[in-house]
Order: structure tokens, then sequence, then C-alpha cells
């Protein structure tokens, strides 16, 4: 299974990046090889509409899971429109919180948790 | 000719000078068209009286999916440069607040699945501001409001700025800030009059806008509004860069309480009349 977190860099030690659709990068961690591919965000950039465009690009890539620090109510939404598990409030690195998945101690987000344009949490 | 009434800072008095400038000229005997480009809080109808008052909703053509001949094949999302659109396992979700309304999904979508239909975003009201008893004179006014939760200011405008009648001075509210709607407003401009308040804030927005308006080409000058002489930097600001200060309106109690009870302090101390008609003279001096 595929685990797509926000990422400020592109190895394992990277910290997490707190914002969904405007981190910088996203490490598609596949949890049978334990093999990782870094992608750099292209909705970055994006003048609206980044967490959706974020969304799609974690889609497509077959992530299942979402690991991220907050979600707004685009982003939330259209992942949940794809049957994609978010779970929200990681922090430390990449490492760290795959780790903090598997042994659950994640949180899973059953709402948006910012407000649209990664202005933080409401 | 047309006169927009801007500002970089909210609050200034933007629709206070609109609506005492339309109602100067309307008394100077000038045919005057208001417009209230201000489409997300529109208020210079509490200023005036209307009559013969209308109403029409204002459309934004948006993608209609046709489930059954859409294959998700992700071109419309992939074209889409405002991200309005997002390919989830069985269907296409659409965010119509994201959409500027390009057509480029329908245009692009292999399977013609996509097809337009129109979204109410907000609505055009106008009427006759007949101002004096009895006076055969009025203020052609029209407003936009853009319904709630909305943000597509410039197309709502685009509608209303078509209501132009260019033989008439036409006066222009505009909304505040620089952005897309403060542009939208003020575009097509003969004149601008960039209102500030002497205050830092007042002044540092009043920069914004200046260079807002370069960049337009729109020739402009300054008005400063609840004037006292407690603050100079707007005046020292306007001096450096060789911009007109072409009228002050006093910190006075007077035109405060009439403002604050919806009359219009030009129709109550009617010398000002003739300086609000000056701010007319003095555009057209500047154009010969």
């Amino acid at each position: 299974m595929k685990i797509a977190i926000s990422s400020t860099g592109n190895e394992l030690s990277s910290q997490v990046d707190p914002r969904f659709g405007r981190c910088q990068e996203f490490i598609i961690f596949d949890s049978e090889t334990l093999e990782f591919e870094a992608i750099s965000n292209e909705a970055i950039n994006a003048a609206g509409g980044a967490g959706i465009k974020a969304a799609q690009l974690v889609v497509d890539k077959g992530a299942e899971v979402v690991i991220t620090g907050n979600i707004g109510p685009n982003a939330f939404n259209v992942l949940a429109g794809a049957d994609i598990r978010v779970f929200v409030g990681a922090a430390g690195t990449i490492q760290n919180v795959i780790d903090s998945y598997k042994d659950g101690k994640l949180q899973e987000a059953n709402q948006p948790t910012s407000s649209p344009g990664g202005r933080g949490a409401v | 000719m047309i006169i927009s009434i801007a500002s970089g800072k909210g609050g200034t008095g933007k629709t206070t000078i609109s609506t005492n400038l339309a109602f100067s000229l309307v008394q100077s005997g000038r045919n005057v068209q208001l417009l209230d480009c201000d489409v997300e809080e529109p208020n210079a109808h509490i200023f005036l009286d209307l009559e013969n008052k209308i109403k029409e909703n204002v459309f934004l053509p948006v993608p209609q999916i046709d489930e059954e001949k859409c294959t998700l094949c992700g071109k419309c999302a992939e074209v889409c440069v405002y991200n309005a659109l997002f390919i989830a396992k069985d269907r296409v979700m659409f965010f119509p607040q994201l959409c500027h309304s390009c057509g480029g999904c329908s245009y692009f979508c292999p399977r013609e699945a996509i097809s337009e239909i129109d979204r109410v975003i907000g609505e055009i009201g106008a009427g006759d501001a007949c101002l004096t008893r009895g006076s055969t004179y009025g203020i052609e006014f029209a407003y936009g409001k853009l319904n709630i939760g909305e943000v597509m200011a410039p197309p709502l405008m685009r509608k209303l700025k078509k209501r132009i009648d260019e033989d008439k001075v036409v006066i222009i509210d505009a909304p505040p800030g620089t952005s897309c709607p403060m542009i939208e407003a003020v575009k097509g401009s003969d004149f601008c009059f960039l209102i500030t308040e002497p205050t830092p804030f007042g002044l540092n927005d009043l920069k914004l806008a200046v260079e807002t308006l370069k960049v337009l080409k729109i020739p402009f000058a300054v008005l400063i509004n609840r004037w006292n002489e407690e603050y100079f930097e707007v005046d020292s600001y306007c001096e450096k860069e060789n911009i007109s200060i072409a009228m002050r309106i006093p910190l006075e109690r007077k035109i405060a309480e009439l403002y604050s009870r919806g009359i219009l302090f030009s129709k109550e101390l009617p010398e000002w009349q003739k300086a609000f008609c000056k701010l007319f003279d003095f555009i057209e001096a500047l154009r010969k």
C-alpha cells in the first residue's frame, strides 16, 4: 500500500511539511516493498485550488493513505471522494511519521483541519 | 467621460465622494450615471432614494458533466489551471468557486461529455435616484451585488459596466484595494480620484494605489478625506511624486453627522456642491 506524506525535502530524514496543498514535496512510501519515491508538489505555486491539485497528484500516484499536518476543506473532500484515508497532526521526520503510522499513533481526520488557502488550523 | 473613485485603503470615503460628486453634478445640470462597482459590499444606494427599480440575476457558465459519456480520463482536470476539477474514483468533482468560466474543460473533453450551464453568482440592480423634489434631473444609478460566498467579482463588474452610457458623466465607485476587483472597476476610466485619509495607513495604501494606476496608465489626482492639520505625510508624498491634491474634506462634526444619518452632506451644505463641480472642471482642464 502506498502512503503519501507531505514533506519539506526528498529524504526519509526530511521534516514533515505541515501544509498539504502547498507542501514542498510528497514522499510516496510503499509499505510492502519499503521503497519510497519523492515527487515535487506542482501545486505549490497554484493561484488557487492547490489542495485539489495536490490531491490529484497523490491519487494519480496510487496512494491510499495521506499523512500531513493540516488539511483544508477542498482537499479533504476530494480525498474522501477518492476513498483515501487522511491522517493529520503529523510532525517530525518522515521516518518518525511512518513509524507512528505503523504503531497506530496518528490521528485520522474526519473533517478538515484548516481553512482554504493554507492558512493553518481554524 | 468616465471618472472612477478608488482607494487603496477601505473606509476612506469612496462612496461618500462618489454620491456627493454625482449629486453635485446633477444639480449643476449634467447628466450623470453612477455605478456602484463595490460588488462585495455595495452601499451607495443608502444615500439615494431609488425609483423605477429593476433587478436581474447575473450568471456565469460552468461545466456540467454527463456521467454516461465521461470515462474519467482526466483531461478536464489537467487543462483546468484553476484546479476546479478533480478526478475521483467514480466521478469528476467540480468546485464552482474556483471556476473562472474559461470553457477549457468542455473544449478539450475528448468524449464531449462536458456542457456548460448557467450558475447565478449575483445580481445587478438599477434605478433612478431623484434627489430634489420636483426636479426633472436624477442620477441614473446601478449596482452589482455578489452573492455571499462567491468570489468572482470581475465578471459581475464587467456585466455591470456594460450599462455605461458615455454620453453622460459616468462615476464609478470602485472597491478598495489594488487587486483584480479594483483594477476591473477603474479599467477604461478617463480619470481616477484616489481617496485617502491623513494617517500612516491611508498613506501606505495610497502608495500602492498610485503604483497600480501608473501601470494602468490612468491619469489621477488625490483627494484627502477627514483632513486635519496633524499629519502632513500625505502632502509631502504627493509633493515629492508630483501628484495633485484636488480636494480636502475636513474632519468636521457636521459632515460626519450627516454621513452617519445616510444624508449627502453636499445636499445639506450646498457650498460643497460648487467644490465637487470644481473636481469635474479640474479634470476637463487637465484633458485640454
